[in-house]
């Protein structure tokens, strides 16, 4: 067996906004481009194709429907070979990349890979978060957008930033019921960010017909607030929230809401696995939504051939992830020689200039979402923070005392992290509780070191069928 | 930090299970000991390793210190402070070509001479001992000895325990330059290590630096000791449904598997990834990944349903004639060296507790292993660390 497979100028992760302009725009300058990612189809998360019908006319009409479908028709005339339903497992800085898919493992190669991730959905823990009935705000969209489906029966919708009004309206539109609306951020905040909204007018109008929908459904708003815990036996019964100070503490006030669902989401961190595997080096920005690579000119980084496009490179929103993509399918097409310097200027020039303004709103948006440190102080010691491995705030606090001072330490001593989410879940509340036990930065407490498999793999995939003879042997060490 | 000019009685340079297990001795001894480790304690070879404490997988000439290795394993009080999750399971070596079967029969009987306590068996009997096995394997050896501790646990257990016997330990701490102050005529007065500006000088040394040996007797001493690298890897799938009971490997010692108390299945054999001592291992390779895993699931068809979490790689020291070296720096009074312990997590404490007696001024219970025969003439100068990866 050997890990020699196709060859392409371009391998893309990721058909999201960012990585399906990457591979439409490397396709534009001649190259071949092989495009990787693991659902069905191409629009990442927020232009996901519908697998139903919607009956609904304002789902059938919304924006990023009809985005996406704009995009998925481009991505299919540009060339691009498409590899969806391909998980990556592994990608060597040599760019040779390791995938498996329904008919077993395949190997490819590239001369330039764009990492176009997207993001891991981030929620704070806090207790009751495991009960059944407790879901993402991220979780939440894919099950209206792709299914349709309402999630539970009366929802409480939580957490901070766009996509808490964009799922409570969802719901409402679909026919659902909204108990209530938490929203940790205050309306004067919401407007200290008007000046960068209003350099999107659409994204503006789209928020007002949230906001009106809402409304019209009666929906209680509590704005400043949070969900202190989640209650129940076996599945969610109530919630209790409180209203919280500027760090985002909670503070004694409390009103406890009967619910059957809990959709709660702290906004998004960037999906940094890949780029750390393979050995770009990050570091910790959290206004961009935690651990970020470090960037060089046009997206490319200190690894020669790679590139990082979209929200995995720091959260700046559907906009600027599709004009950075663009970028970096530009710049990789450059590097490998296939536009010269005054074609790739005039290419470039009018993406950089662009990406600039989309960045600006993005990040304004972004800065509204970064959670602030009273959540994880406030958190109570029997929270479960990781919840494959059930390790509570108590056992990290005990295990920073012990001498665990990053979060690799930490997974050794608890195993926090060490289960089937590899880390994914809790990375963010492990990270600012070892930096809060250690009164240590959150760059000191570190992230997790990535390892292969990108994504937990079932064995039969990878092993296929084989006879004896064909597993390669080698001459044993001296008995 | 500004340097106070701390004296020691022994600086150990090396925070593994041996460089640990040296340091416990000598200061339960009465000495005031330095434990400097570039990383954390037991981050390396001693805490990434697969685990495996079984007796029938170690080279015939090292059976009788794996038997006294695993007997410190299974009392880890005295030495270890806590348990480590010692968990005597029994283990099987299975053959499945006649060939196999002919190389196993020669080396467990060369082992069982050696005192370790292992049977061949048939089929039908091995699975009768582990259920799950495939039909595949001709022929079996048993060995009831054998088992595995959680090697992951392996640092914190240790770092409580050396504060406990008063061992300074300093971790993140890099050993830049090894000095004699007392170099000429006054001979004798020890060794500083220095780290930054940071320094600790100790009557005695102990380099306990893993595959990093070469290099430091290499800066250090001047001496060309060439240590092989190997970059080992290791998988780890989530928890499962018990489906392995005993430790598992095969004859060409490509494989060993066994499931911990959690339901995590390790599986590891030495199957090759990317690194060198200066990086550690960096890459794994994919191929590898797939070979070890056929050859698993090969004995416990049961395992194709198990989900992989996890691969990753320890970096293993051993010299040419694959031997361990505890005792003497040659030609350097009072510093030792303990390392390239083929199976050095069972065999380690053991060679821990001898270079301390020695150390101690008693005779050794069992013999050293004399580092001057691995040091090569200084003109043999091409000597460099290499690693042998599987060629598919």
């Amino acid at each position: 067996m050997s890990a020699e497979g196709q060859n392409f100028d371009v391998a893309v992760l990721g058909a999201g906004p960012a990585g399906a302009e990457a591979a439409i725009a490397a396709r534009e300058a001649g190259l071949t481009v092989t495009l990787i990612d693991e659902q069905s189809r191409a629009g990442g998360q927020i232009w996901r194709a519908p697998f139903f019908q919607p009956e609904q006319e304002e789902i059938r009409k919304s924006p990023d429907l009809a985005d996406g479908e704009r995009m998925r028709e481009r991505l299919a005339n540009s060339g691009a070979k498409t590899l969806f339903g391909h998980r990556l497992w592994f990608a060597a800085p040599s760019l040779s990349l390791s995938t498996v898919a329904a008919d077993g493992p395949h190997w490819m190669s590239a001369r330039a890979f764009v990492i176009a991730a997207g993001t891991t959905e981030r929620i704070v823990p806090m207790p009751g978060v495991t009960l059944p009935g407790v879901v993402g705000l991220a979780a939440t969209t894919i099950l209206l957008k792709a299914h349709g489906v309402i999630p539970g029966g009366r929802v409480l919708v939580a957490g901070v930033g766009p996509l808490v009004y964009s799922v409570a309206a969802g719901i409402c539109q679909a026919g659902g019921s909204v108990a209530a609306v938490v929203d940790l951020s205050r309306p004067s905040e919401w407007l200290a960010h008007l000046p960068a909204l209003a350099g999107r007018p659409d994204l503006l109008w789209r928020g007002l017909k949230w906001a009106f929908a809402l409304k019209t459904a009666g929906v209680p708003m509590r704005f400043g607030h949070t969900v202190t815990a989640i209650e129940g036996d076996t599945r969610v019964k109530s919630a209790r929230i409180a209203r919280v100070d500027a760090s985002w503490q909670p503070l004694e006030q409390i009103e406890q809401i009967d619910v059957s669902c809990v959709s709660i989401g702290h906004g998004l961190t960037p999906a940094t696995e890949t780029a750390r595997l393979i050995g770009v080096p990050h570091s910790f920005q959290a206004a961009l939504g935690g651990f970020v690579p470090e960037l060089h000119a046009d997206r490319a980084t200190a690894l020669p051939g790679v590139y990082i496009a979209g929200d995995c490179a720091g959260i700046s929103g559907a906009a600027a992830a599709q004009l950075s993509g663009r970028l970096a399918g530009i710049r990789a097409a450059f590097d490998l020689g296939a536009l010269d310097a005054v074609e790739f200027e005039r290419r470039a020039g009018p993406v950089r200039a662009a990406l600039k303004r989309a960045d600006r709103f993005g990040q304004a948006i972004s800065s509204l979402m970064t959670v602030r440190p009273g959540l994880a102080q406030a958190m109570p010691r029997e929270t479960v923070v990781c919840r494959c491995e059930d390790v509570t705030r108590a056992e990290i606090d005990r295990a920073v005392l012990a001498g665990a001072c990053d979060v690799n330490q930490l997974k050794s001593t608890t195993r926090c992290g060490m289960g089937p989410c590899q880390g994914r879940i809790c990375s963010e509340a492990a990270g600012d509780l070892v930096a809060i036990a250690s009164s240590r930065t959150r760059t000191c407490a570190g992230q997790w070191t990535a390892r292969a498999p990108l994504r937990p793999l079932t064995v039969s995939e990878l092993v296929g069928a084989y006879e004896y003879d064909d597993i390669p042997k080698i001459t044993p060490l001296p008995g | 930090m500004s340097a106070p000019d701390e004296n020691f009685d022994t600086v150990v340079v090396g925070g593994g299970v041996m460089g640990a297990t040296v340091a416990v001795r000598l200061a339960n001894a009465g000495q005031k000991v330095a434990l400097l480790e570039r990383g954390g304690l037991c981050m390396q070879a001693s805490g990434v390793n697969a685990g495996t404490l079984s007796i029938q997988i170690k080279r015939a000439a090292l059976i009788p210190y794996a038997m006294k290795g695993w007997e410190l394993w299974r009392n880890p009080h005295e030495w270890l402070g806590a348990d480590a999750g010692f968990n005597q399971v029994g283990g099987l070596t299975l053959a499945f070509t006649e060939d196999e079967a002919e190389m196993l029969t020669e080396r467990m009987e060369a082992r069982r001479q050696n005192g370790a306590p292992v049977e061949m068996i048939g089929l039908n009997r091995a699975r009768e001992i582990e259920p799950g096995l495939s039909d595949k394997p001709l022929l079996a050896s048993w060995c009831p000895m054998d088992g595995y501790a959680n090697s992951y646990q392996l640092g914190d257990v240790f770092r409580a325990k050396l504060r406990e016997v008063g061992v300074a330990v300093h971790e993140q701490t890099p050993v830049d330059r090894i000095v004699r102050p007392g170099s000429g005529p006054s001979r004798g007065n020890g060794y500083t290590a220095w780290s930054g500006d940071r320094h600790f000088t100790g009557k005695r040394l102990v380099l306990a630096g893993g595959v990093w040996l070469q290099e430091l007797l290499w800066r250090d001493f001047g001496l060309h000791l060439p240590i092989n690298c190997r970059v080992n890897q290791v998988s780890v799938t989530e928890r499962m449904p018990p489906i392995v009971n005993t430790v598992l490997g095969i004859a060409t010692s490509l494989l060993t598997l066994k499931q911990s108390r959690n339901g995590t299945i390790l599986i590891g054999g030495g199957w090759q990834g990317k690194g060198d001592p200066e990086r550690g291992g960096y890459e794994i390779l994919p191929e590898n990944l797939v070979g070890n895993l056929r050859l698993a699931t090969y004995v416990v068809p049961a395992l194709r349903e198990a989900r992989i979490v996890r691969t990753w790689l320890g970096v293993e020291g051993n010299t040419a004639d694959v031997m361990p070296l505890v005792g003497d720096v040659p030609g350097a009074p009072d510093a030792y060296i303990i390392g390239c312990v083929r199976g050095g997590y069972t065999i380690g404490p053991y060679m821990g507790k001898l270079l301390a007696q020695y150390i101690l001024g008693q005779e050794p219970e069992m013999p050293l292993f004399d580092p001057a025969r691995a040091v090569m003439a200084e003109t043999d100068t091409t000597a460099q660390a290499t690693h042998d990866t599987l060629s598919a």
